[in-house]
């Protein structure tokens, strides 16, 4: 067991280191149709894909910034100074024996192989543009779970991938879900056949390793009528003077009965532009939650979807998001009612550190003609410093007479009280901070697995260290 | 012999004095009383030692063992020996009592050393019974939604558990009833010993029937103005404070 707040052992440079690795296949500077062509032909991809890609670099040329609605910081990305693929130019490995040294030293140096012994069903570790390590338990994929990188899944598994590829979440969905289908690479493609309950979580491990490095990792999970699968991801890069840029589109489908539970844990570094689109579709009485959380990056933009297709379906999210001193965390929740007698919940805590700025949106949609339809929103902002800033964009329409919602919304701060208490008691500034933010995302920490609540909880601490004084 | 010793110490909060020419010596194994009106300047005493943020000294000293304090974070002083039990307890949502207890003993701890956690249970529960406390109340969130005996009560458990060399009770029977009052004061009592110096403030004489002190100071207007022994108390008791007021100020209270 460790304290609440553990503030011994922390590594203050986890994640923020990079070592030289040689790229044999880079392409280049800038975004164009030869850019296209360099990926699909590196990745020997079937010619539906290029044409998917051109089709999406069309849309995502044609879409302007949303600096309307969303941050101006967004102007700061300069698309064409991102190298959008870069690869050593071989598969992934099945043993971490074959991985390359300097890239396996980078991945140990994160836990992943230890955590993997530990707890995980299988693990995939992209390191840039392409999956380094890709491994799944013999035991699992006796049961016929897939669980292989996105080309691979494209590849060897056309009948189920293109059944739902680009299906949850359509090119056009916004900018830059068309920006990841013209460039996509890695990401997990995974699929558990019915009635296959996975008991350990599958993991994939996202570093950034390149500066002026563009990732943009596209992940599917199918789960079949009456599954169950836990996937998480966590996320890194070392830090940079020049912007990163990472946006994953994430699509998940929960067939009849079926549960899906992603969580991410994500600690990037301050240059990380971190727009990632998640949404998920839940059959009858299919189950999915989403269970987040944003730590770091200049700006973050994400807002975890359920669409609830079948009767019954139920949608989830769980997020939390620390938004340090110069860092804007815009994250949320929709949730899209579709059929009757489906619920949703939402369960929303922030922080602001020093200059930071946090913002939730939520989107949930209860149309007129749907019977027994309930939603219960939560959103909790703490803000640190005098100049922390939280705002709240709420946008709840629920429709028709059977269905029900609930909001609730707080904004609270750390009293100057609460800080003197705990310093008399024997905890110096920064473990007090860190006690009390600990204190209000507890109840959120909780649900994380129990390594990651771990780690959670010292990312935080991490975090609150730097925030006093 | 290890004492507090608060010598001519003037005290202001935004610009107006409080606490105007304090001196006062207590040692280990002692229990003081400090009694007096309200506004008399006895919990801002209290929070001056405590090192509050918003209390600024403007003359004076405080010595813990003959070292000065005044220089030190509030938590180093803490952690040096000195306990305030406060009149009104914060709230800490979502941290337990159990968790927030162990952080407040592992920073006591040298780096790198961990706290034992078996150990830990066993006397927190002790302490835990000593007080009449209920097991669950471990997973409580520090105060939150505690009614003001409870305050009370988990301030001294504090005290139990941190075992400090120097206590400062600030109003710990207020708020209490007499069921209460009579835990308290026998935790307290519990506590009280060669290694404990105690200096219990307080605006009733009806505590000091439960914890009896050694010594009984009364201070009004910023400064102790009178010391005795424990027959002050009754005195005081019989006479209230109004001997002590300015006679202007007599009138304007009335």
């Amino acid at each position: 067991m460790s304290t609440a707040n553990n503030t011994i052992d922390i590594n203050r440079d986890i994640g923020d280191f990079s070592y030289e690795v040689k790229h044999q296949r880079d392409a280049g500077v800038g975004l164009n149709e030869k850019t296209i062509d360099y990926i699909v032909d590196a990745k020997e991809e079937p010619d539906w894909i290029r044409e998917f890609r051109k089709n999406a670099y069309h849309v995502f040329k044609s879409k302007p910034l949303p600096t309307h609605w969303a941050g101006n910081e967004l102007n700061e990305i300069d698309f064409d100074v991102i190298r959008y693929y870069l690869a050593s130019g071989d598969a992934p490995k099945r043993s971490w024996e074959d991985v390359p040294e300097d890239i396996k030293r980078t991945f140990e140096r994160l836990g992943i192989p230890e955590s993997e012994r530990k707890f995980l069903a299988g693990v995939e570790a992209q390191f840039d543009s392409e999956a380094v390590y890709s491994n799944i338990k013999k035991a699992v994929s006796d049961q016929g779970v897939i669980f292989v990188g996105s080309t691979e899944g494209l590849k060897k598994y056309p009948e189920i991938f293109r059944k739902w590829f680009s299906k949850v979440i359509p090119t056009a969905d916004n900018k830059f879900s068309a920006l990841n289908s013209a460039v996509f690479s890695g990401g997990s493609f995974i699929y558990v056949p019915p009635g296959v309950k996975v008991k350990h979580p599958l993991q994939a491990y996202f570093r950034i390793n390149a500066e002026n490095f563009g990732q943009f990792e596209r992940t599917l999970i199918i789960a079949d009528e009456g599954s169950e699968v836990m996937y998480m991801e966590g996320c890194t890069a070392p830090k940079f003077t020049t912007a990163t840029l990472h946006s994953a589109v994430v699509e998940l489908v929960a067939l009849k009965g079926a549960k899906i539970q992603y969580v991410t844990v994500q600690n990037w570094s301050p240059n990380v532009f971190n727009l990632v689109t998640k949404r998920g579709l839940a059959m009858e009485e299919a189950e999915i939650k989403w269970i987040d959380c944003n730590i770091g990056s200049r700006l973050t933009m994400k807002y975890p979807g359920v669409v609830l297709k079948g009767r019954k379906a139920r949608g989830e999210v769980i997020s939390i998001a620390l938004a340090g001193d110069g860092q804007h965390q815009d994250t949320g929740a929709k949730m899209i009612h579709a059929a009757d007698e489906t619920t949703s919940n939402i369960v929303s805590k922030s922080i602001s550190v020093g200059k930071g700025r946090a913002t939730y949106r939520g989107l949930v949609h209860v149309p007129k003609h749907l019977k027994g339809c309930k939603n219960n929103t939560e959103c909790d902002a703490l803000l640190i410093n005098a100049r922390s800033r939280t705002d709240t964009y709420p946008a709840i329409t629920v429709r028709g007479t059977g269905n029900a919602t609930q909001h609730e919304a707080s904004v609270s701060q750390i009293s100057a009280e609460q800080i003197f208490y705990m310093q008399q008691r024997g905890l110096s500034e920064g473990q007090a901070m860190s006690l009390a933010v600990n204190g209000f995302v507890n109840d959120l920490v909780r649900q994380f697995p129990m390594e990651y609540s771990v780690e959670l909880k010292r990312l935080i601490d991490l975090e609150m260290e730097g925030s006093v004084g | 012999m290890s004492s507090i010793v608060i010598r001519n110490l003037h005290a202001s909060v935004d610009g107006q004095e409080i606490v105007r020419g304090v001196n006062l010596e207590f040692s280990k194994g002692e229990v003081h009383a400090v009694m007096g009106p309200n506004g008399s300047g006895k919990s801002t005493l209290a929070k001056v030692m405590a090192g509050h943020p918003d209390y600024e000294v403007t003359e004076g000293d405080i010595l813990l063992d003959g070292e000065s304090i005044l220089e030190m974070e509030p938590d180093e002083r803490a952690r040096k020996g000195l306990f305030l039990a406060f009149q009104y307890p914060i709230e800490i949502p979502g941290v337990s009592n159990a968790n927030f207890l162990r952080a407040a003993l592992q920073a006591r701890l040298p780096e790198g050393e961990e706290l034992d956690a078996t150990d830990f249970y066993q006397r927190l529960y002790q302490k835990m019974d000593l007080l009449e406390i209920r097991r669950e109340f471990t997973a409580r969130s520090v105060n939150e939604g505690f009614s003001g005996g409870e305050k009370k009560r988990n301030e001294i458990l504090q005290l139990a558990i941190l075992e400090p060399a120097f206590a400062v009770l600030d109003e710990t029977d207020s708020g209490l009833d007499i069921d209460a009052l009579q835990v308290v004061a026998k935790g307290v009592n519990q506590l009280r010993g060669p290694n404990l110096g105690i200096l219990l403030i307080t605006h009733y004489q009806r505590l000091l029937n439960y914890i009896v002190p050694d010594y009984v100071h009364v201070m009004a207007r910023g400064r102790i103005v009178r010391s005795g022994g424990k027959e002050l108390a009754l005195e005081l008791e019989a006479k209230g404070y109004d001997w002590l007021r300015e006679p202007d100020e007599a009138v304007a209270t009335n």
